[in-house]
């Protein structure tokens, strides 16, 4: 399809997307990456009169450690995520999640901003970012805004954004050397979004016990799912067999996917629960392995 | 090997015969071309005064249109008019389409727009023609369209139970075609047999996914009375046939141009309604129209294919000699039977395949094809066949476990010896000559079974599960009138080549066959350069254009190499016979005597150079008059090739399948897969492996991925690439390709096709592989596409 005549301005700065904003109200749409928006207007499946491109905000842009926070730019795109030295040291989940993102040309343009604000539940940005605890920074006429990722995705495409808020950046708090995290999905062809995926932060002290757990699923559910009940079952515990097996017998309770056209309920659920043995038991000891 | 001088059959290395490319990878000449974005696809193609169609398209499975408000579209800047289906029937007739030798088949008239009722979701209903696409899409998004939705027939189980929406009340009920095959005893066979097997595959619903999704552009003018179509399409002649009959237009005053084709896997080679009232809108307003397909609406429109479900029962003795097989397949093809090659062959194929490589007496199949309220289906690469082979090498494979036998010498046993031939199979096809159990040795020196099943028990307890599958296929190749003109349907099974020579020496050749990226130019370069004995660089070819090509069929049913070929081959032969007559006289010396290499004619015995074809061409064009009066100098020759002796062309083969499947999450890896196949005399071995590993691509592809999912009011769920998953590079596996040569003895050339093997064998050789990694735990998967959830299902892990 082709799509319908639309209006293009590029703000240079958050003062002119403000003006901008301000002058076309409900008919401007933000224009990041593209790589959602444009094909949904090529399907005519939203009307926007006018797309206003932010990729050339400075303020938006920049990945940065500040007083031991990592704060990346909404504009940063995926390409990025998974070769900047400073995600891979600071945030290495991040960096993990950027291959399982699309393909080459796809992760050269979507943007880490478009992918939160889209929230897709089977995104793996937004898994990531609710796992490392981390926080969107949220900038409106108004001023700035810190929401915790937790409470940022709040159902299947909706987000905590206020219609006139755009997100600036996402800050993640730092690691430290007991830190574990893990990304894994499973998805039908590489490069498609996940059929379930797990995204996976822990800290784990030297006797192996497990200790403010996070464990985030994807494409399970309306947005990314934070397995509470199963994060539970290994908190405060070692890291063994029966731990896994506990927190697997968890998620019944954490997990209530909806069908879609790769299979039911169950499938997904018995995927997150082969994704939990997945991502944890390569942190088994030694010993736990050997039996 | 039938008698062509080919480096290879004078035991010579090619560059000491350097004329000779029958037999080598020849580059495609037109390869730059099309890297380079030099290509003319139809959408290249822009007319003067051009306008542009978009299609509202039906919303429901199944309804009345009640209303069809066009005021405010036509509002709407750009917008030219609006066509229901009552304008373009006032200029366009229906059609049926059904073939008399498919006895007792029915259809309903299709019109080119329906006049009053949607009958599948996505159906063209009403064109906006306007200025530009997208103002057509304005007004499209203008109409206002009302309905009176109806119940859909959506599940070809209930098409022709009592209370099923009979779709067209006029054919009484859902049956479009219905065939059993009887040969032998069946029921005694079964009684006798040592052990009995039985089981239910399904084939799902797939679609082609060319690159270049279909277009045209129809331009009717009213000062010469001619309509000119530049069409994506393999069949230009049965296109300008079927436009000049529905519009009420002589033939001879319909030009159909097709230049480059971004691929067709079958799907470019049906009459679509919406083409068709393009070609009426532009009769209607005397204006060239555009419509370029997009994504979303091809995955709706395009046809369909593989629709379905088969019941197969196998009997074997105690020595795994297969004693019968009885086969029931039942599909859905849509509305309506896709004209003018109708939606009844893809089953009627299932009962002339199944079986086919083995010696077995007894044979019962039969196939029921019924009417529902998806998009219509028809012929898509290797019609038929992955579903034969599927449930054939499925069956096969099930005996030999029944009975503990390996599946190789399970096949090795049944195979149809190679020098049975000629035979009739219990189906009633002719093989002129097959090579199954050469090409079986063939395989088993590529593929290392003995590592892999050592490989496969060590895996195993790890908890690594990988089978190994194979899977022996023949293919129908070379199609004779039997194929559709029995039936009454005005499609050429002969093809013809007009190649000739100009003033320099060079070489044109002018081809009913056509090109769909798969290389046809190149192989018609190739025997045409080998055939009058130029280099292939001073060949031009010419090809998709009804006025300035022999009259012919095109590109279907792995025909182009076969048929197109030897006629271009015995064409090039006669304008070398020509060309040597002329240059013995200029040289005084026996034709005999002397031969054409690289554009010179040489003395045969020496090779001396005695006239380049360049100074022939000079005297001949240029001064004519110095040559003897009755001198004939036709440096034209068209020769036209037909089959004559065997309705088809049989091919055969066998492919083998290595995959792991994850226990845990239903996921398959293909990890390696081979193919031995026999398309006779091989033109260019290049051309070929490339178009075995697409068709095995397209064949896997099938099998784990690709599905068109409809609701159960009819509702395509598939409409994106992002759901109606097509293989991609990532996951194909490392494939093999091995060839035996059995040419036909009908042709000189000996070439029958090959571009449909791949496809044939993959589906059911990966099957075989998945059953082989599962058994241990005691799962069978049998139903296409082998998904994650059905593995998982199998293996009651869900
Ligand atoms: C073929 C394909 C496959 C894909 N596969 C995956 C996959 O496997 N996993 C995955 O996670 N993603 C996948 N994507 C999506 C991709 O990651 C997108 O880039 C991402 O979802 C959106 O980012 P964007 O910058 O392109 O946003 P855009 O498309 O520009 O915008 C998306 C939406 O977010 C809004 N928006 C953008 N930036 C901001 C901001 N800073 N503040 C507020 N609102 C904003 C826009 O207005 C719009 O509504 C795929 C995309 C394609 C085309």
């Amino acid at each position: 399809m082709k799509w319908p005549a639309i209006g293009y301005a590029r703000a240079t700065s958050l003062d002119e997307l403000w003006r901008l904003q301000a002058e076309h109200g409900a008919a401007a749409q933000l224009l990041a990456g593209g790589q959602t928006l444009l094909a949904t207007l090529a399907f005519r499946l939203s009307d926007p009169k006018i797309l206003l491109d932010i990729t050339r905000i400075a303020a938006l842009r920049g990945i940065a450690v500040q007083d031991g926070v990592l704060r990346i730019g909404a504009l940063t795109r995926h390409a990025e995520l998974g070769r900047d030295p400073l995600v891979a040291q600071h945030a290495p989940l991040l960096a993990e999640a950027a291959p399982l993102i699309a393909h080459p040309a796809i992760r050269n343009r979507g943007t880490i901003g478009g992918s939160l604000a889209y929230a897709d539940p089977a995104a793996e940005l937004p898994a990531c970012v609710v796992a490392l605890g981390a926080t969107i920074v949220a900038v409106s006429p108004r001023g700035e805004r810190r929401v915790p990722a937790e409470a940022f995705f709040t159902g299947l495409l909706q987000t905590a954004l206020a219609p006139d808020e755009i997100i600036a950046a996402v800050e993640i708090p730092g690691t430290q050397p007991t830190t574990r995290s893990r990304i894994i999905e499973v998805a039908r062809r590489s490069g498609d979004y996940a059929m379930a995926g797990l995204a996976a932060r822990l800290s784990l002290n030297a006797e192996g016990r497990v200790t403010s757990p996070r464990l985030v699923f994807f494409g399970v559910g309306s947005g990314p799912v934070l397995a509470a009940r199963a994060g539970a079952a290994l908190d405060g515990w070692v890291l063994d067999s029966a731990a896994i097996a506990a927190a697997q017998a968890a998620l019944a309770e954490d997990l209530d996917p909806p069908a879609d056209m790769h299979g039911p309920p169950e499938m997904k659920r018995h995927l997150a629960r082969v994704l939990t043995f997945r991502a944890l038991s390569p942190l088994l000891r030694a010993s736990e392995v050997a039996e | 090997m039938n008698e062509i001088r080919t480096a290879d059959s004078l035991g010579l290395s090619r560059e000491d015969l350097p004329n000779s490319y029958i037999g080598r990878s020849v580059p495609r000449p037109n390869l730059p071309k099309l890297v380079q974005g030099r290509a003319t696809y139809t959408d290249d193609v822009v007319l003067p005064r051009m306008l542009h169609a978009a299609f509202y398209r039906s919303p429901h499975a199944h309804a009345r249109i009640l209303s069809i408000d066009s005021a405010a579209a036509m509002l709407v800047p750009g917008v030219v008019r609006v066509f229901t289906g009552a304008d373009i029937a006032k200029v366009c007739d229906p059609w049926v389409a059904v073939l008399a030798h498919l006895k007792g088949m029915k259809s309903a008239p299709q019109y080119a727009l329906p006049l009053d009722r949607a009958t599948w979701q996505g159906e063209a209903l009403v064109a906006v023609v306007a200025d530009s696409r997208a103002a057509a899409e304005d007004g499209v998004a203008a109409l206002e369209v009302t309905f009176d939705p109806l119940p859909a027939q959506t599940d070809m189980a209930t098409a022709l139970a009592p209370g099923a929406v009979v779709i067209h009340p006029e054919l009484g009920d859902n049956l479009a075609f219905q065939r059993t095959a009887v040969q032998g005893d069946v029921e005694a066979a079964f009684a006798s047999a040592h052990k009995v097997v039985e089981a239910r595959f399904v084939s799902a619903r797939h679609t082609g996914v060319t690159l270049e999704p279909r277009s045209i552009i129809a331009d009717f003018s009213r000062a010469d009375d001619t309509l000119t179509v530049h069409l994506a399409t393999q069949a230009p002649h049965m296109i300008q046939s079927v436009l000049a009959t529905q519009l009420h237009l002589e033939e001879g005053r319909v030009r159909v141009i097709c230049k480059d084709v971004g691929g067709s896997f079958g799907i470019k080679v049906h009459v679509y309604p919406d083409e068709v009232a393009v070609a009426a809108i532009s009769r209607i307003l005397g204006r060239p129209v555009k419509f370029i397909a997009d994504r979303f609406e091809s995955f709706g429109s395009d046809i369909h294919a593989r629709d379905h479900v088969i019941t197969g029962r196998i009997g074997v003795d105690a020595q795994g000699k297969i004693l019968a097989f009885d086969i029931d397949d039942l599909t859905g093809i849509g509305p309506y039977s896709v004209y003018p090659r109708t939606s009844a062959v893809e089953g009627n194929q299932v009962v002339n395949l199944c079986g086919g490589p083995y010696d077995f007496a007894n044979y019962r199949c039969s196939t029921t094809v019924v009417l529902q309220n998806k998009v219509p289906t028809c012929q898509y690469r290797a019609v038929g066949h992955p579903i034969a082979t599927a449930v054939t090498e499925g069956l096969v494979d099930m005996a030999a476990h029944a009975i503990g036998m390996d599946p190789i010498e399970m096949r090795r046993r049944n195979m149809l010896r190679d020098d049975a031939y000629p035979y009739t199979s219990p189906a009633g096809m002719r093989f002129e000559g097959l090579s199954h159990h050469a090409s079986l040795a063939k395989l088993l020196e590529l593929v290392p079974v003995d590592r892999i099943r050592a490989d496969q028990t060590a895996k195993r307890h790890k908890g690594v599960y990988r089978g190994l599958g194979f899977a022996a296929f023949i293919e129908l190749t070379n199609p004779s009138p039997f194929m559709y003109g029995i039936g009454g349907a005005r499609i050429s099974a002969q093809d013809g080549a007009t190649v000739r020579m100009d003033p320099d020496g060079s070489v044109v050749v002018a081809s009913g066959v056509t090109e769909q990226g798969q290389g046809t130019e190149t192989i018609l370069a190739q025997i045409v350069a080998h055939g009058v004995g130029v280099a292939v660089n001073k060949v031009r070819v010419v090809t998709g254009d009804t006025q300035n090509t022999p009259y012919g069929g095109g590109t279907w049913a792995c025909r182009g190499a076969g048929i197109g070929g030897e006629a271009a081959l015995q064409s090039a032969i006669a304008l070398k016979d020509q060309i040597l007559h002329v240059a013995g006289t200029m040289l005084q010396a026996s034709p005999a005597t002397l031969d054409i290499m690289l554009g010179e004619v040489v003395d045969k015995t020496t090779g001396t150079p005695r006239i380049s074809l360049a100074e022939i061409g000079r005297v001949v064009y240029f001064r004519g008059d110095t040559l003897p009066k009755d001198l004939p100098r036709e440096f034209v020759q068209t020769r036209h090739y037909i089959t004559k002796e065997y309705p088809f062309a049989f091919t055969n083969g066998i492919q083998a399948c290595w995959v792991e499947v994850d226990t845990a999450t239903g996921m398959v890896k293909v990890l390696e897969h081979w193919c031995v196949e026999d398309c006779g005399r091989v033109i260019n071995p290049m051309l070929v492996d490339e178009q075995v590993r697409g068709g095995i691509v397209q064949g896997l592809g099938g099998a784990l991925y690709e599905h068109c999912v409809y609701d159960e009011q009819g509702n395509l769920l598939t409409t994106t690439m992002a759901d109606y998953l097509v293989p991609m590079a990532a996951e194909m596996p490392e494939i093999h390709v091995g060839h035996v040569e059995t040419p036909t003895k009908e042709s000189l050339l000996g070439a029958k096709g090959a571009g449909e093997a791949g496809t044939a064998g993959a589906p059911g050789a990966l099957m075989n592989a998945i059953n082989d990694a599962l058994r241990p735990l005691g799962a069978v998967v049998t139903e296409q596409p082998f998904t994650p959830a059905r593995i998982l299902r199998a293996l009651d892990a869900i």
